[in-house]
């Protein structure tokens, strides 16, 4: 277990080295790789609380990734246009303000985990995954559907958003956002994971008619911490956007929902670092792979399809060793 | 709306219900005997699209593409239950997803790659092709008919393997007990096999005969997957009644919805506005359905609670 937390230090910093060095001898496209990989490991880390924590598997996370994706959308191309959100009974107007953004990306994806949470929780196992898979299915319909923003094309944002102090155009300064907000997203699940809650969630996923004979509600802490995942995920949503300066329904596909589960799975399951070295991988199998052919998915399928039969524990599980039994 | 037109919608929905429950029918099996989640599913379906719309250009037989699609769905089932799907039937369902995740990555992009990015087409026989008059004058398409009575064909003959045969007592034997049905001396991966290929080749034959009216191409099985799993969550896991009725009423809801709630809207809203809103909440429709499914019966409406 000790090969861990050493695995984690290196590719921590390893992640905040290849940027600096990118940025020292100019080569922003290297700077904009490494954004990616901390912004999809970011939506990887939301899933892993509900995946990885609460045992919640699923395949419908792209519904907060996009709910993020588009709050940014909605508020900046208002801003852009300068007409306003909503006139009445209240003035909203749009805002090129990345923390005001956030805040409300947060709490938008928050508020859709809840709901699709709430119904779909009543479930386990199989019904689980179909359920959420569908609610993602129903949100990239009606995004397509939507014609108000950009409907199937998607809507642009010709500047990125601004954040006090920053420049948020410089590369290397974009990057240490995300950075910093991914330090934070892991110390949370850090906390999180060894806190009386993250215990109790730990051990319904186990056995939850244990965890009820002792007078905690299993429904409760999976919503809660459903809910605490689709809030993460929807803030890397936001970033996500703001990197690319576009959003589209393909935020909401299923493909979305299964990429950031690759991520969770490359890396290992409810391991603190997986998505990062899940995005990591999976970045750079892209970039790789994406280079020696233009079906490199096939490579990724192989490669996906050997982890999970033969290398269970992901990359970290592969490193580190399998996690030490509990139970 | 006149009767007509409504007629012929509901038609419309019961041919696209009738292709939904071959699609969910295998899938149901498939969950029902090994408790496997497959979202390779989908992938059989295109295959069998693949494999129809190829025999039919090379031979200008629709008859000869329809066994190509049965027989390539079913084959490509048997060969991933061999090499991958019978590993994972001790694993949990995340494993499952993950692996099933693979696969589609893996038939899509080699589809791409033998057959390019441009859909292919597969012609209606002229001896199906055309109106037909039914009893009202209503004029309805001769193909989307055959759909439906093909569909209600396999439909019933799957309940009669499933209640009559020797094979359908097995499968229902599995269902309950596993290792109980092993023990009796059954060949138990032969029997996974062989509903595996069953149901891949449903799949197919739903693939070549909606790849007639739709264009063949990749990526066409996974809405057509996504809305099987709706089927099977508001019919219940495992049931293939279950899926019949949640097939009908998937298809019945979507293909109404997207006729009359634009039509509702309009009688309070300016036609624009109502024709977008509308159209909006009936791609939403089936999933509203399904929510207020699981809100009454969390298990669907023939799975055991």
């Amino acid at each position: 277990m000790r090969r861990e937390p050493l695995l984690n230090a290196t590719v921590f910093l390893g992640l905040l080295a290849v940027p600096l060095w990118a940025w020292a001898v100019d080569e922003p496209f290297t700077i904009t790789l490494a954004t990616r990989v901390a912004i999809l490991a970011l939506a990887g880390v939301g899933l892993n609380l509900a995946l990885g924590l609460g045992g919640l598997v699923s395949l419908g996370h792209a519904v907060f990734f996009g709910i993020g994706g588009y709050a940014m959308g909605i508020l900046a191309s208002h801003a852009q246009s300068y007409s306003a959100l909503i006139e009445w009974p209240v003035l909203i107007e749009g805002t090129k303000s990345m923390p005001v953004i956030w805040l409300v990306a947060m709490g938008a994806s928050g508020l859709a985990a809840l709901a699709i949470g709430a119904l779909s929780l009543r479930t386990s196992g199989v019904y689980f995954i179909m359920i959420t898979l569908a609610f993602g299915q129903m949100f990239y319909y009606f995004a397509i559907g939507w014609p108000a923003y950009g409907g199937e094309d998607g809507l642009s944002i010709y500047v990125r958003n601004g954040f006090p102090g920053l420049n948020t155009l410089d590369p290397i300064q974009f990057f240490a956002i995300c950075y910093v907000i991914l330090g934070l997203a892991l110390w949370v699940f850090s906390r999180l994971a060894c806190s009386a809650f993250g215990l109790a969630l730990g051990a319904a996923r186990q056995n939850a008619e244990r965890v009820m004979a002792v007078g905690i509600a299993p429904y409760r802490l999976r919503l809660v911490a459903f809910t605490l995942s689709g809030v993460i995920t929807g803030l890397a949503g936001a970033l996500f956007a703001d990197l690319n300066r576009f959003v589209s329904p393909v935020m909401f596909s299923w493909q979305t929902s299964g990429e950031i589960m690759v991520f969770v799975i490359l890396g290992g399951v409810a391991r603190l670092f997986g998505p990062v070295i899940g995005a990591v991988v999976f970045i750079f199998l892209e970039h790789m792979l994406g280079g020696l052919s233009e079906y490199w998915h096939i490579y990724l399928g192989a490669v996906l399809l050997v982890v999970v039969l033969f290398a269970r524990g992901g990359i970290i599980g592969l490193v580190a060793g399998r996690e030490r039994r509990h139970d | 709306m006149s009767l007509i037109l409504f007629i012929e919608q509901i038609l419309n929905g019961v041919q696209f219900g009738v292709m939904l429950f071959l699609m969910a029918a295998g899938l149901t099996l498939i969950f029902g005997v090994m408790g496997l989640i497959n979202l390779a599913h989908g992938s059989l379906y295109m295959i069998g699209a693949f494999a129809a719309a190829s025999v039919a250009g090379l031979t200008g037989s629709f008859g000869l593409a329809l066994i190509a699609s049965l027989a390539a769905a079913a084959a490509a089932g048997a060969l991933i239950e061999l090499t991958v799907i019978r590993r994972l039937y001790d694993r949990d369902h995340l494993d499952q997803v993950l692996a099933t995740f693979a696969l589609i990555l893996i038939f899509s992009e080699g589809t791409r790659w033998a057959f390019g990015s441009f859909p292919l087409f597969l012609e209606i026989p002229p001896y199906l092709s055309g109106p037909v008059t039914l009893p009202g004058g209503i004029e309805y398409p001769l193909y989307r008919l055959a759909i439906i009575g093909v569909g209600l064909l396999v439909a019933a003959g799957l309940f009669a393997l499933i209640a009559r045969t020797r094979i359908g007592i097995q499968i229902r034997a599995g269902e309950s007990d596993r290792e109980m049905i092993a023990a009796l001396g059954i060949n138990i991966s032969a029997l996974y096999t062989t509903v595996f290929a069953l149901g891949a080749a449903l799949a197919g034959l739903a693939g070549a005969l909606i790849g007639a009216i739709q264009s063949v191409q990749v990526g066409m099985g996974e809405p057509v997957l996504i809305l099987a799993f709706v089927v099977i969550v508001i019919g219940g896991i495992g049931s293939i009644k279950g899926a019949l009725v949640g097939a009908l009423l998937v298809g019945l809801t979507d293909t109404l919805g997207r006729v009359l709630l634009p039509a509702v809207f309009s009688q309070f809203m300016a036609p624009q506005a109502a024709s977008s809103v509308g159209a909006s909440l009936a791609s939403m429709s089936i999933y509203i359905l399904m929510a207020g499914v699981l809100v009454m019966r969390p298990s669907g409406l023939f799975g055991k609670a």
